[in-house]
């Protein structure tokens, strides 16, 4: 009894202080609070906020994870400390060695953005005397999982205060922000430091402090390799399946996303709506390039043929397809709102997306800007969606009166 | 023409504590009450004076707004206390009963030899008008106007709702002569829907067009029946009234007394021993509540149900449209890590490491904790979950918040009722006051546009 009575206590001392919403942040992180009812309905459904953002972070648990392992293993593999993973379950992936160096890597990147993040939050909150909101729950832990392993501390601070102030706070917090805010962290990232940002020397840790030596690292993506015709490098499908390979920390495992993605599907916090159609979208478009080639209008000559000959289907597990359309597509504040809205939104992602990819080949990952464009159209959207709604009623009424 | 109702889109929320199919004649209580609150954007104007006595079914007190509604004392006795709230407005009448009523005579009338004026004119003056409400603005309605249509709802399917097959036994004769006199009140036809597999009276009724609908709540919301039946339209109107009025209209009728008489019923997890209670409108709920017992100290009661009734102390008094009373455990208390751990004991529509969805035939005991704090609206999709109507719930509240009028009438403000959005406010993670929201809109197109 002794904890939650005296942090009632506290809590009653400091109510209607500036710093209550500070106090009360931490305060029902341990204790669900004592709010009860007053009118309306005096039953409430057991899940809050805290609770369906806390299930997101648990569907990214799982990539997080396998994240820190595959940082480390491809600067062991390169560095020919070990050899190639055979399978998902191989030692060869999971091995101290393997963890020891992508755990320094990528737990700085983690407590960096929850630090800074949520700071932020906490100052406004502070400021506006409003209750601090669980939405950077799931921004602080998507912000290290889509960045390069190498990227410097300094810069994702940077990157995080104006994701958090300009993408969400300036619109009034958590639910009212336009843009998904992990994505306008890695997008101001991707212009305002684009060496750190794409290329073919960052996405292995290393790789950028071993520049023109002898034993140099490759920090190529697969993605970037076929922007430039050179094909898979040494990459078979089933290491881009089971996420093997050199990308952003967290999505390259596309098994590990698929199994987040079903986590969100069954618990009904994701929108599946979002996630199918922002499929059917991309692989749409990769049938689309499929067919432009198959019929000779583009030719190997082309420095879009690496790209436009990928099979449509292998789309979906080269690069950070599948990622966006699972966690950041499907942000409730973002997306469409309308469940007829959230398939055509979707479904613009993905084909946006795959032709970005295809037609800009100096940065080929094209699911970020997809998405943040989607994100700017779904209120329109949505007004489309509504004024179908809404005809229909005007219809009604002018049937009754004729 | 009769039209079957599917609903699909809804929420079955079980609790503990449904009352027990037992009908007892409740203690008469010693006051009795009415809190003007009850009749929305309606004022007071009171006939009688402070000590003056009166008879069971006279005039207490009319509308300011319309003159023409009066509101009726439910039992004889003195009027003994108004009490007032700020700006002095009148919270609550109450009424010192006497041992036992002696009724204003109303005279015996049969109301097919009655034209739809004297009809009218008889229900404004006995008091028993306000049982009448209408769409839009869920208000009392306006005698003047001709609805298109009356709905009837023979059915409820909200948690622990009293069952209206049970209520409305033995008085078909009541419902009948009701129905009739109101049938003659509008152009339209008068709609009563009941569950599909009902085999009640009001399936054999005259004078009605007949639904049948499955019984997923909100089915029995009167609401969604207008919704799937026939919606209302910019510029026109419908009249709702409670399968349990329709017997205090029809024995005015039939005997000349206005009967406040309502069955209602006790339910919910700290009553004792929950069954139903034959009382009167606006009596001490104290007299039914320990006269069954409660098995709780901290409790929440409560006049009506528990998605949309109204929050009262047991020495308050029954409301005046509710047939239930609900007592359910209060939650002011705090639940060591209650946003993450798994959970067995609350309803919850996903699956969140909630797992009331594998338990589906499981009676549960909620309490009145908010299980978490409010919030700007976040998550999307899951109102129209449970929403059957054909409306976006999330964008007309959301134009509810703003002052959007244009909005609100577009997206279809004028057939709906707060207790429509119960089952959302129910759900919604953001812990939005979604009834209250909706009030409110309806409260700001009546002043703007009326």
């Amino acid at each position: 009894m002794g904890l939650k009575q005296n942090l009632h206590t506290l809590k009653m001392k400091y109510q209607g202080t500036k710093m209550a919403p500070a106090f009360n942040a931490i305060h029902t992180f341990l204790y669900l609070p004592n709010e009860t009812t007053h009118n309306g309905t005096h039953i409430k459904a057991a899940d809050d906020l805290k609770r369906t953002m806390n299930m997101v972070i648990m569907s990214l648990a799982p990539c997080l994870l396998f994240g820190i392992f595959n940082a480390g293993y491809q600067y062991n593999v390169q560095t020919g400390d070990v050899t190639k993973a055979l399978s998902f379950f191989s030692t060869e992936f999971w091995n101290f060695s393997n963890f020891s160096i992508g755990a320094w890597k990528v737990l700085p990147l983690v407590i960096v953005s929850y630090g800074v993040g949520l700071l932020v939050e906490f100052i406004f909150a502070v400021i506006k005397g409003h209750e601090v909101e669980e939405g950077y729950l799931v921004t602080g832990m998507l912000v290290p999982l889509i960045v390069p392993v190498d990227i410097p501390l300094w810069m994702l601070s940077i990157a995080v205060i104006f994701g958090v102030v300009i993408g969400k706070e300036v619109f009034g917090g958590t639910g009212m922000n336009i843009l998904n805010p992990a994505l306008t962290i890695r997008a101001f990232l991707f212009f305002a430091y684009p060496t750190w940002m794409s290329g073919d020397k960052v996405w292995v840790t290393g790789a950028v402090d071993t520049v023109g030596q002898p034993d140099a690292i490759s920090g190529e993506t697969i993605l970037g390799s076929l922007a430039q015709n050179n094909g898979y490098g040494d990459w078979s499908m089933m290491d881009q399946f089971l996420g093997f390979i050199p990308g952003s920390v967290g999505e390259t495992s596309k098994l590990l996303i698929i199994v987040g993605a079903l986590i969100l599907i069954l618990s009904k916090i994701g929108s599946w709506r979002i996630i199918l159609s922002t499929l059917v979208g991309a692989l749409s478009m990769g049938l689309i390039f499929n067919g432009v080639v198959n019929a000779g209008w583009v030719t190997e000559s082309s420095k879009f043929f690496g790209l436009m000959s990928v099979d449509f289907w292998q789309h979906l597990f080269i690069g950070s397809i599948l990622f966006g359309a699972v966690y950041m597509a499907t942000d409730p504040v973002t997306a469409s709102q309308t469940n007829k809205g959230k398939w055509i939104y979707g479904f613009l992602i993905g084909f946006i997306s795959i032709m970005i990819r295809v037609f800009n080949p100096a940065y080929p990952e094209g699911v970020f800007l997809a998405i943040l464009l989607m994100n700017v159209f779904a209120p329109t959207i949505d007004h489309y969606v509504l004024e179908g709604n809404i005809k229909k009623r005007a219809n009604r009424l002018k049937l009754k009166t004729a | 023409m009769s039209k079957d109702i599917k609903i699909k889109k809804g929420l079955a929320i079980r609790l503990k504590g449904e009352a027990d199919k037992s009908l007892s004649n409740a203690p008469r209580s010693r006051t009795f009450a009415i809190r003007p609150s009850d009749f929305h954007l309606f004022t007071p104007k009171l006939v009688k004076k402070e000590g003056e006595k009166m008879l069971a079914g006279e005039t207490l007190f009319y509308s300011k707004q319309n003159q023409a509604i009066t509101f009726s004392s439910p039992v004889s006795g003195t009027l003994t206390k108004i009490e007032r709230g700020p700006k002095r407005v009148i919270t609550a009448l109450t009424i010192e009963a006497d041992q036992k009523d002696t009724f204003m005579d109303y005279g015996v009338k049969t109301p097919e030899s009655l034209s739809s004026q004297e009809i009218k004119n008889h229900l404004l003056a006995t008091g028993c008008w306000p049982f009448v409400k209408q769409r839009p603005y869920d208000v009392i309605a306006n005698p003047n106007i001709k609805p298109k249509a009356i709905f009837i709802s023979g059915l409820a399917t909200g948690p622990l709702d009293a069952d209206l097959d049970f209520v409305l036994q033995g008085k078909q004769k009541e419902v009948q002569t009701a129905i009739t006199a109101l049938s003659k009140l509008t152009k339209g036809a008068i709609h009563l829907t009941v569950a599909k597999d009902s085999v009640s009276m009001l399936s054999e009724l005259d004078h009605v067009v007949l639904h049948k609908t499955n019984v997923l709540h909100p089915a029995g919301n009167v609401g969604t029946q207008i919704n799937k039946i026939d919606p209302v339209n910019k510029g026109e109107t419908v009249w709702t009234i409670a399968a349990q009025d329709l017997v205090i209209i029809g024995e005015l009728f039939l005997t000349g007394k206005y009967n406040a008489e309502r069955v209602v019923a006790l339910a919910g997890s700290c009553v004792k021993a929950p069954k139903y209670y034959k009382t009167k409108i606006g009596s001490e709920v104290a007299t039914m509540i320990y006269d069954s017992g409660l098995n709780e100290e901290n409790i929440r009661v409560i006049s009506g149900g528990v998605l949309s009734g109204d929050t009262i102390s047991p020495k308050q008094h029954l409301g005046f449209y509710h047939n239930a009373i609900t007592v359910i455990p209060e939650g002011d208390d705090y639940e060591f890590f209650g946003w993450n751990k798994p959970i067995f004991n609350k309803i919850s529509p996903s699956r969140a490491l909630t797992f009331s969805w594998i338990q589906p035939n499981k009676e549960f005991e909620l309490n009145t904790n908010t299980n978490g704090e409010h919030r700007a609206f976040v998550v999307t999709g899951n109102y129209e979950e449970v929403f059957p109507l054909d409306i976006y719930p999330l964008q007309i509240l959301k134009a509810c918040l703003v002052n959007d009028l244009d909005a609100m009438e577009a997206l279809g403000m004028y057939e709906v009722a707060p207790e429509d959005f119960a089952l959302t406010e129910f759900v919604c993670v953001s812990k939005q006051p979604h009834q209250q929201i909706i009030r409110e809109g309806l409260d700001l197109m009546y002043k703007e546009i009326g």
